[in-house]
């Protein structure tokens, strides 16, 4: 019995009469040109309503979301005056801020370099492991198979960065790829594997090779608790529920730690440290031009905004990557991820006719344009041709039934057990009838800018992961997130012990943020606005209406 | 608007129905810090006890991924306190006995199947906990491989054992000792290192972009 409204299902019965057809032929790839029409029609980041120039900071006149000019053009949530930070409360060679995969990832290496397990702390947010890495689904991309190679990676990273990638960073994505897997393979992480040890390898949006490694759909919770566990055996301390929130410095700008909040007693505790490293995540929870995001509950770009106080230079945070699809119904799913594996595995998007209208495997902005197109009304210059549910979303379908059809009944539930599950909650069985989906918040493209070893260019400052910007340049390809919190994760962890063997720290302050402070009331920023965001509000109307502060 | 009303630790409140546990219990006024990571069934931070009127069962499931019903007493569990102990994969052997000398406490389990029943992602957890006895590390891997460490079987367990501890390690031993390394992934980190690949990344690196562009549409793509 299908759990769909009745409206739903006659689209779906359109779905299955093209099946058999469809089951045999693949909607052709958009030559470049083609592609850029689509994007500029239809991708959101070409609407400039969505996006203003900054008027403070490193990176004045640059263009970003609103959303996040709102943050970066805002005063400290901490008032500087309110405390003596020249005092530290711990002292430390490696402060890691943020405890997902680049953090993990960073704090092993700076231990695995020489760093003591008590001279280095991961502080974050949340729990150690909450985060966007544990979320990922698909896969890490590696050219490792004979027919591939690095530098056939490289041109795939370009070409789906629409070549503004920083070439150095692909480099040391692309070259670092095979021994992170490698390393992972000594860590235990458990990979999809032939009985021979041979890595089970599918293609991802804008591939050119099979090099997409994965643990069914489990990929990053897989990676990333392997990764903790890795953590805890070498004792490394962890201190959750206590996100920074604003960076320190010394006399001669050098960053030298952290000013931490305790998320549930409301202490601030002052850390100083030889080196820093940035490993906060990104801006998923900004819900940038209203959309629904896949990311956790903390992605609210506190670290771009940490960065850009002391002076870092941010990149290509014009280019917000919307995940073509995330689920469009039923409305407890909203916007979560439905990974790409899906598409790589073969099942098609089609239109409310039942009839394919993208390749399944473009990369992931002209996927989203495309999608964009199909559902919105021809007044508004699309086709009109989406489902629309009882509640007003729309969405494509994902034929999701064709993956055992082609496969082979059980590969869905096997490959794709998370997603099985996901839907079967809510009585909807994804190998018997199509899921609806619609693009959806998921990648902060850019970031802080970075050079190859994750140093920002300010003395004791390194940054790792979504924090930064530059590999993906625009546009990122499924695979490399995880690929790339890894590679400068373990390059920032490397640098930032470097560094901390060499550093001499001075007494910790907050003048950069006086400084800043300065800045924007010269721009004249309303006063009332306040960043970092920490958490997104989430909290009815009704109830925040009637809140008062009495204890 | 259909409302339901639902007890968050035992007080009561008018909510929209529909909503998933966590979404209620922020409707109700709730800013959650505990309680709430990924908010997509990954992380395991959600973990949630309700009972419903008139039923004596006590359930358990993540809050993200429950939708709510009228009369559900709902309470979150913050935490769950769970002994670790201190291991080096390195220094261990994937070997029958290994995880019931770090975990002896799995020898406690009375099969009585509750964990199996708190599991919010409908795992066998009692077969794995009779897996880990008979030494059958892969077994345990398997069946534990879409565990989020919720913790609720933990909280539940009479023999006080803590499971997502013992299935990570079962994984990793599985992974770094039980599985074969794929062998074309050593090859390419010797090529790699051996430089094999410089030249043609240093070529590329060289490149303007009308160069690169043109060179991106040429490649062959793989089926």
């Amino acid at each position: 019995m299908s759990s769909y409204p009745k409206e739903m299902q006659e689209s779906i019965a359109r779905v299955e009469a093209t099946r058999p057809a469809r089951l045999s032929t693949k909607f052709p790839r958009l030559p470049l040109p083609e592609q850029e029409t689509l994007l500029k029609g239809f991708h959101p980041d070409y609407r400039p309503e969505g996006k203003r120039r900054l008027r403070v900071g490193p990176s004045w006149g640059e263009s970003v979301p609103h959303e996040l000019a709102d943050l970066l053009e805002a005063y400290p949530l901490l008032d500087p005056k309110a405390v003596d930070v020249s005092r530290p409360d711990l002292d430390v060679d490696v402060l890691i801020i943020g405890g997902g995969g680049a953090g993990t990832v960073a704090a092993i290496w700076a231990h695995e370099v020489g760093i003591p397990a008590e001279r280095i702390l991961i502080a974050t947010k949340l729990r150690h492991g909450d985060s966007n890495s544990i979320m990922a689904q698909g896969g890490i991309q590696a050219a490792d198979r004979p027919e591939d190679s690095p530098a056939i990676h490289y041109l795939d990273v370009l070409g789906g960065g629409h070549f503004t990638n920083d070439p150095k960073l692909v480099r040391a994505l692309v070259e670092d790829a095979p021994a992170i897997i490698r390393w992972h393979e000594d860590l235990g992480v458990m990979y999809d594997k032939a009985p021979d040890g041979t890595m089970a390898e599918i293609h991802g949006g804008g591939t050119s090779r099979r090099r997409m490694h994965s643990c069914k759909d489990y990929t990053g919770l897989e990676i990333m608790r392997v990764l903790r566990d890795e953590a805890r055996s070498r004792g490394i301390p962890v201190l959750e529920f206590s996100p920074a929130v604003e960076l320190l410095t010394d006399s001669q700008s050098q960053v030298v730690g952290a000013v931490l909040w305790n998320l549930e007693t409301g202490e601030y505790a002052v850390v100083r440290a030889k080196a820093t490293v940035l490993a906060t995540g990104g801006w998923g929870r900004l819900h940038i031009q209203g959309f629904p995001t896949t990311n956790h509950y903390g992605a609210t770009a506190d670290g771009v905004v940490l960065a850009y106080r002391v002076g870092a230079k941010l990149r290509d945070l014009d280019a917000v990557q919307y995940h073509p699809t995330g689920a469009a119904y039923p409305d407890q799913l909203v916007g979560l991820l439905i990974t790409e594996k899906v598409r790589g595995m073969d099942a098609q998007p089609l239109n409310r006719l039942g009839e394919a209208f993208v390749h399944p495997l473009e990369p992931r902005d002209v996927e989203s344009a495309a999608f964009i197109r199909e559902c919105l009304p021809p007044e508004r210059g699309g086709r009109g041709l989406g489902v629309v549910t009882p509640t007003g979303m729309v969405g494509v379908w994902l034929d999701t039934p064709m993956v055992d059809i082609i496969h082979g009944k059980g590969t869905f539930q096997r490959a794709l057990s998370s997603i099985y599950r996901m839907y079967i909650r809510f009585g909807i069985d994804p190998t018997v009838e199509p899921i609806l989906v619609y693009p959806t918040l998921h990648y902060q493209n850019g970031g802080v800018v970075i050079d190859e070893h994750g140093w920002t260019g300010i003395p004791g400052l390194y940054a790792a992961g979504e924090v930064e910007g530059g590999v993906h340049g625009k546009n990122r390809l499924m695979g490399n997130s995880l690929l790339d919190y890894n590679v400068f994760g373990r390059r920032a962890g490397i640098a930032a012990a470097g560094w901390a063997k060499r550093a001499a720290p001075g007494t910790p302050t907050l003048a950069h943020v006086e400084r800043y402070v300065g800045e924007l009331r010269a721009a004249g920023i309303p006063p009332e606005r306040k960043a970092p965001l920490l958490l997104p509000e989430y909290r009815g109307e009704k109830a925040l209406a009637r809140m008062v502060d009495l204890l | 608007m259909d409302e339901v009303t639902v007890f968050i630790m035992g007080k009561g409140y008018r909510v929209p129905a529909g909503l998933t546990i966590m979404k209620a219990m922020e409707y109700a006024g709730y800013r959650l810090t505990r309680g709430c990571g990924c908010r997509g069934g990954y992380c395991g931070a959600c973990a949630t006890v309700y009972r419903l009127r008139g039923d004596y069962k006590l359930y358990a499931d993540l809050a993200c991924q429950t939708t709510v019903q009228d009369g559900m007493y709902i309470a979150q569990l913050p935490f769950t306190p769970a002994e670790r102990p201190a291991y080096r994969l390195e220094e261990l052997r994937a070997e029958g006995q290994t995880l019931l000398s770090l975990f002896p406490e799995l020898a406690r389990c009375v099969a009585c199947n509750t964990c199996t029943k708190a599991c919010p992602q409908k795992l066998e957890v009692m077969d794995a906990v009779q897996a880990s006895l008979r030494g059958d590390i892969p077994g345990v891997a398997e069946l534990t491989f879409d565990c989020v460490s919720c913790g609720l079987c933990t909280m539940r367990c009479p023999a006080e054992i803590s499971h997502h501890h013992v299935w990570q390690l079962a994984r990793r031993l599985n992974g770094a000792y039980l599985t074969p390394r794929a062998p074309h992934v050593a090859q390419r980190v010797a090529e790699v290192e051996g430089g094999k690949f410089r030249a043609e990344l240093d070529r590329l690196m060289a490149m303007g972009k009308e160069e690169l562009v043109a060179a991106y549409k040429a490649r062959d793509i793989e089926p």
